[in-house]
């Protein structure tokens, strides 16, 4: 069936012509409309546009164009502006906007000729860990659909996994690709910082954010991101290097790499979730990997630290939600302050307001020095942690969550608590570092996801280790029941 | 070390956010206890060492040169607009 295939196998039979986009349009609209109502991961569908675009991408391929991503389907997260279509970043405040352009990867994808088929759920501004703060509902995880798919990319990662889609795009400022891949067991791709460009992708935290894809596979997500990368004059902090051919690297040997095991990783990890990761590290040994006991002293402090810089980021960014040029506006403002503290009050939903308000206490007179500079050597020797294992290992692996899928409404009491998800993933957006996550096993009938993290621009390595895993075990390849 | 009401009073008018009197302690409450959670920090030995603003060393500011690349584009932008008059914005009196 057609959603059980590669991106790379699809790609074949259209290029083959076995099959014709539009075919493949059809059939992916269909499954949406057929199995989004129990899971809330699209949000707005481009039904029309999608038909259209196919029948472009069929026209490119009947005149003897071929591209690894022509004619393939997707559906990217709602904080890329896509042009003429809502961008909603999952909140109340862009309800009403139409974006005036495509983002870069938008565009980059665009040109590549994927068809996309909509927007997905995700939570309120890229914050949250759960997809339960969106303006819109929470997304439901389609191997238990009283579970949690994750967040912030947690309608991408529930629509790749029930494959609505060939792969989606999403973004990772904390973990918000890695960890709802990880919860339901698809492979996340977070890039090193400055790999892939954040023009057009809503801003959150500018020094932490970065895009990427949620995939059936690495060798899927390889191709991928070998689209979506590269330099961008318009993102300032794009970075000006080459975009190796992922793909053709991905079968490079795995013999002799040296695989870090991180002893912060085990502490406190339940004890399910950690021997599957030790099952996955036999599986590397046995392929002639090594592994090497690191330490991170100070990654214990990532939380804390991320819980600073992010929300000061975060503070400065919404600013601009101002109810004066585009974005939701409250009802007959009295004069400019009601305007702007009612547009933003009404606007934005709790978390982001708490995210606001922590970002503006930091950055406050008086508070600047002890919090936000504070946090930010911390940063530095956090990433310097990183920085030394690397000099003796090539990648780290480890768990990506401390647990599978939570119920829904579990952890919204107490924002420390949900933050705590995060205690994986987040180390690698303070040090700028790539990081996948890969299907490893499940717990309780949930998916877990295994972490590889590596050096920054290391995505050739990192995809070729996740794809020998790949290669080797076949927990990538479950569907959940209903979806299949 | 927790936030008083008057803290958020505060915090909320500088990031111009209203609260409601019902929301009001439930983000006393919320806000105290990430400022708890935050505030290992301090206990964080960082006498020599420097901030990190941004996880790429070496990036320097690109600059180009002074040459207009953009064409007016008023017109679509501001299509998303609240309320627009003669290509302005429209929003409540400032000045009195």
């Amino acid at each position: 069936m057609l959603h059980t295939l590669s991106v790379g196998e699809l790609a074949r039979r259209l290029a083959a012509r076995e099959i014709s986009s539009v075919e493949l349009a059809r059939h992916f609209l269909a499954r949406i409309e057929r199995l989004n109502p129990s899971l809330n991961a699209v949000i707005t569908l481009t039904a029309d546009q999608a038909l259209e675009a196919a029948r472009a991408a069929d026209r490119r391929l009947a005149a003897g164009e071929r591209g690894r991503l022509l004619g393939i389907p997707l559906i990217h997260k709602d904080i890329f502006c896509t042009e003429g279509v809502r961008t909603s970043c999952g909140s109340r405040m862009l309800d009403n906007f139409i974006s005036p352009y495509d983002a870069t990867i938008v565009a980059k994808l665009k040109g590549a000729g994927t068809v996309m088929l909509g927007k997905s759920n995700m939570d309120e501004f890229a914050m949250g860990s759960s997809n339960e703060t969106s303006y819109y509902g929470p997304v439901r995880n389609p191997w238990d659909t009283t579970k949690v798919p994750g967040g912030s990319s947690g309608g991408s990662s529930a629509a790749s996994a029930a494959r609505l889609a060939p792969f989606t795009t999403g973004t990772d400022t904390g973990g918000s690709i890695r960890q709802p891949a990880a919860l339901t067991g698809v492979t996340g791709v977070k890039p090193t910082y400055g790999r892939v460009s954040r023009y057009g992708m809503i801003a959150f935290a500018s020094s932490l954010d970065q895009a990427g894809v949620l995939a059936r596979s690495a060798e899927d997500a390889a191709v991928v991101l070998e689209v979506m990368a590269g330099f961008d004059p318009k993102d300032s902090t794009s970075v000006d290097t080459p975009v190796p051919d992922y793909s053709a690297a991905l079968d490079a040997p795995l013999k002799g790499l040296k695989i870090g095991i991180l002893r912060e990783f085990f502490d406190g990890l339940e004890s399910r979730n950690a021997a599957l990761i030790r099952d996955a590290l036999e599986v590397y040994t046995a392929m002639g990997a090594e592994t090497i006991e690191v330490s991170l002293p100070h990654l214990p402090l990532s939380v804390p630290t991320y819980y600073v810089v992010a929300p000061a980021e975060c503070s400065s960014n919404l600013s601009r939600f101002d109810g004066v040029r585009y974005g939701y506006r409250c009802d007959q403002p009295k004069d400019l302050l009601d305007l702007y503290e009612r547009s933003r009050g009404e606007g934005f939903g709790p978390e982001v307001k708490r995210r606001i308000m922590t970002g503006t206490y930091v950055l406050s007179a008086g508070y600047f020095d002890a919090y936000y500079l504070k946090a930010q050597k911390v940063r530095r020797l956090i990433t310097d942690d990183f920085r030394k294992a690397f000099e003796k290992v090539d990648l780290l692996v480890g768990p990506t969550t401390p647990t599978p899928a939570f119920a829904i409404g579990a952890k919204v009491d107490d924002p420390v608590t949900m933050y705590l998800n995060d205690i994986y993933t987040i180390g690698a957006n303070l040090a700028g570092l790539p990081g996948i996550s890969a299907p490893c096993g499940f717990v309780d009938e949930l998916p877990v996801g295994m972490q590889l993290i590596g050096p920054h621009f290391s995505e050739a390595r990192l995809l070729s280790a996740a794809h020998h895993y790949q290669r080797a075990t076949d927990w990538h390849r479950k569907t959940p029941g209903g979806y299949q | 070390m927790s936030l008083t009401r008057k803290d958020v009073e505060k915090i909320a008018r500088l990031a111009r956010l209203s609260i409601t009197e019902a929301e009001m302690p439930v983000y006393v409450t919320s806000l105290s206890s990430i400022v708890d959670f935050v505030d290992e920090l301090s206990r964080v030995e960082t006498h020599s060492v420097e901030p990190m603003a941004h996880p790429l060393e070496g990036q320097r500011q690109r600059l180009r040169a002074d040459v207009v690349t953009e064409t007016d584009h008023r017109e679509n932008y501001q299509a998303n607009a609240p309320r627009v008059q003669a290509g302005l914005y429209v929003v409540p009196r400032v000045i009195e």
